[in-house]
């Protein structure tokens, strides 16, 4: 191969490294969320109730447990599961149980859930269970929203704060 | 496997060919994939500390910085920044081309399992450096990949609290974060560099620098990509609004689309499962490892050669324990032995001249003795005839004696041409064994064991012992360094020397007329 042709090819070799690199550097790009929807985030970490209720221990119980261990009353670790629904103008857009986190199931349950939305006003209903019970919930909320394209709504729950709260940006 | 395995191999020598062509043996790329990954890795070091002078940890001032470095300071700060980010992707290029070449090359068995090995984790670190890079833009890509990478992060059953909750709102960010990701884009380059540094450990002279011609050339092109390209910030990060479309890295985050569609934990699983897969290679059948090499202490004078031209630092030199007058002895490791025979050609008592006593080196291969070459050498001449009488040496990995039947030459192989003592070059031939010698072995630049073809070349030359004799002619000896796919080549260079060999003969032929005529003369 001639030395100018040998030359020419190590620059092509080189400048088609070149275009690759900054070609695949930013590109082709990804479409991560439809510009045209809203999104809505359920995201909190709630501690429900104990699965089992605290018993007292009995005199002769505590009696029978060694002076350094006594205390008064036996509860069980684990957790019941937090169950959640949220609707949207009366459409069901999320209803699921989330366990405890932990070995024993004694954490709090951790909810974090994406629901793209179209955006306008809807009516936002969100409830919440947390205890034992069987039917009903322990909490819930409604609001109306206004949501635009691209704009990210967060429902948030705090018990101290009485539970459901709703938030852009704060 | 092996079926991938050999079609890859054949892919990349025919690649390799034509780069050859274009770049010469000593410059082409593919032959130097390692040094370049440590090239690359440096161009991000030293932009990576002039962008840390200027970057601010802030939670706007990160975005901000970045961007006075980008737009006012373009020609210093905005051409560092694009060459971070263009080297940090050439090195990923590089880091798993290599990867891919040496698993068609069969290059991680036996002792060589310890530099796959240790590559595996490399993947992890050069991953989570770069993305940890991209985190601390701070502009919407750095918002996608932080909830992403948060969420995936929260897969794992191990937090408590779930990490993807601090990037729900602007209020929950502090500078905190920024300086937490300063400290990982600077804590795991730092650990890769020790990895790479194992990573290296076992090999003998290892190359960690691209020749300069090649380096100045590749640093010339990401110089004029960084003019010609600059790497920009996309929109800042605002976690009131969901990035829509971002333009991905896609060198480092080609699994972020996958991150999303499907669940954390089985894309944990699938990484974590891959990469002790790829750890696991190594060991995965079809796994023959040929005998190690063997000191015979009777033959060996300590003269420390073999150990000098081990390509894998498998042998070690140590006080004598056979209480001779030599002070030294050689020692095998067989941890790190790859059986390639390079100490046997090195070793000045592998000579087959030896006739008095059994042909029994200082260090030799149990499954390939020296004494058994020089066996295959003489039963190898023993049918040629005619004034081009060729004995050819070479690799097993490169020479098929079956495709070379046609070429009625005398065929010899070994595990690498560097077993070869040059020695049995001048045997050949003052022995008439043969008119010419020719040897031939993997291609010029890319020993399947290092040095092999490097140190015979040296040999040769009389540069490195042992030496060829003086009294060898060197118009007797050929060379072509073929490799698998230049067969064609090979037959071309092979009948050339026998041209020259015809000619030597008959020139030698006429002197020898003349010489006699001149004779008679002075007789009458």
């Amino acid at each position: 191969m001639l030395k100018f042709s040998r030359l020419l090819a190590q620059v092509i070799s080189f400048a088609v490294f070149g275009v690759a690199l900054a070609y695949f550097s930013n590109s082709p790009s990804y479409t991560y969320h439809d510009a045209e929807m809203a999104l809505i985030m359920v995201s909190f970490s709630h501690s429900s109730e104990r699965k089992e209720e605290c018993r007292r221990f009995t005199p002769e119980e505590i009696a029978a447990t060694a002076a350094n261990m006594r205390r008064p009353m036996d509860c069980k670790r684990e957790r019941v599961p937090v169950y959640i629904e949220v609707m949207l103008d009366g459409e069901n857009l999320l209803s699921k149980s989330y366990n405890p986190t932990g070995l024993s199931k004694d954490g709090a349950s951790s909810i974090y859930e994406r629901i793209t939305v179209k955006p306008g006003q809807h009516h936002l209903l969100v409830k919440l269970r947390d205890s034992g019970r069987e039917e009903g919930f322990d909490y819930e909320s409604d609001t109306t929203i206004n949501i635009k394209a691209k704009e990210l709504f967060v429902i948030d729950f705090r018990k101290e704060l009485g539970g459901f709260y709703f938030k852009r940006d704060e | 496997m092996l079926a991938l395995k050999k079609i890859l191999r054949i892919g990349f020598e025919h690649v390799e060919d034509w780069f050859d062509i274009v770049f010469g043996a000593k410059w082409n790329p593919f032959y130097q994939l390692g040094a370049l990954g440590w090239f690359y890795y440096w161009i991000v070091v030293v932009s990576g500390f002039y962008l840390y002078i200027f970057f601010d940890t802030g939670v706007t001032q990160a975005y901000q910085s970045l961007e006075y470095l980008t737009h006012e300071q373009w020609y210093a700060g905005g051409l560092m920044r694009s060459l971070h980010r263009y080297a940090s992707d050439a090195l990923v290029v590089m880091m798993m081309v290599h990867l891919l070449r040496e698993f068609a090359m069969d290059r991680f068995r036996s002792p060589r399992w310890f530099a796959w090995f240790t590559g595996a984790p490399m993947l992890w670190l050069v991953f989570a450096a770069g993305i940890s890079g991209y985190w601390m833009v701070w502009d919407q890509l750095a918002q996608y990949i932080a909830i992403t990478t948060a969420e995936f992060l929260d897969a794992l059953p191990i937090f408590g609290e779930s990490i993807a909750r601090n990037f729900l709102t602007d209020a929950k960010l502090s500078g905190r974060f920024f300086t937490l990701m300063v400290f990982m884009h600077i804590a795991l380059p730092l650990f890769l560099l020790f990895v790479m540094w194992i990573h290296i450990q076992r090999h003998a002279t290892p190359k960690v620098n691209p020749p300069k011609e090649l380096a100045i050339a590749t640093l010339s092109m990401l110089l004029i990509l960084s003019f010609m390209k600059p790497a920009l910030s996309q929109a800042p990060a605002d976690l009131s609004i969901v990035p829509t479309t971002v333009n991905l890295d896609w060198f480092y985050m080609p699994i972020y689309p996958v991150m999303n569609n499907v669940s954390g934990l089985t894309v944990w699983i699938l990484l974590i499962g891959a990469t002790l897969l790829l750890m696991l290679v190594p060991w995965m059948p079809p796994g023959k490892r040929a005998a190690v090499a063997v000191v015979h202490l009777d033959n060996c004078n300590g003269c420390s050669r073999c150990a000098a031209d081990c390509p894998f630092s498998a042998i070690d030199m140590e006080p004598r324990s056979d209480g001779s007058a030599y002070k030294l002895e050689a020692v095998v490791d067989a941890s790190n032995c790859v059986s390639c025979g390079i100490c046997v050609g090195s070793c000045p008592t592998a000579t087959p001249f030896r006739t008095k006593s059994e042909l029994s080196p200082g260090i030799e291969l149990p499954d390939d003795k020296i004494k058994e070459l020089r066996e295959k050498t003489i039963a190898a001449s023993s049918n040629l005839t005619g004034d081009d009488r060729v004995i050819v040496y070479g690799c097993q990995d490169s020479l098929d004696p079956a495709k070379l039947a046609e070429a009625k030459v005398g065929i010899v192989t070994m595990p690498c041409i560097g077993m070869l003592p040059p020695s049995f070059i001048d045997f050949v031939l003052s022995k008439k064994l043969a008119d010419g010698v020719f040897l031939t072995g993997c291609r010029d630049g890319d020993c399947d064991f290092r040095l092999g073809i490097r140190w015979t070349d040296d040999r040769l030359a009389g540069e490195r012992d042992p030496r060829i004799r003086k009294r060898v002619n060197q118009d007797r000896i050929g060379k072509y360094w073929a490799g698998m796919t230049r067969r064609k080549e090979f037959f071309k260079e092979l009948t050339a020397f026998r041209l020259r060999l015809n000619k030597l003969e008959s020139s030698q032929a006429e002197d020898k007329i003349k010489t006699n005529d001149s004779s008679e003369k002075i007789d009458a």
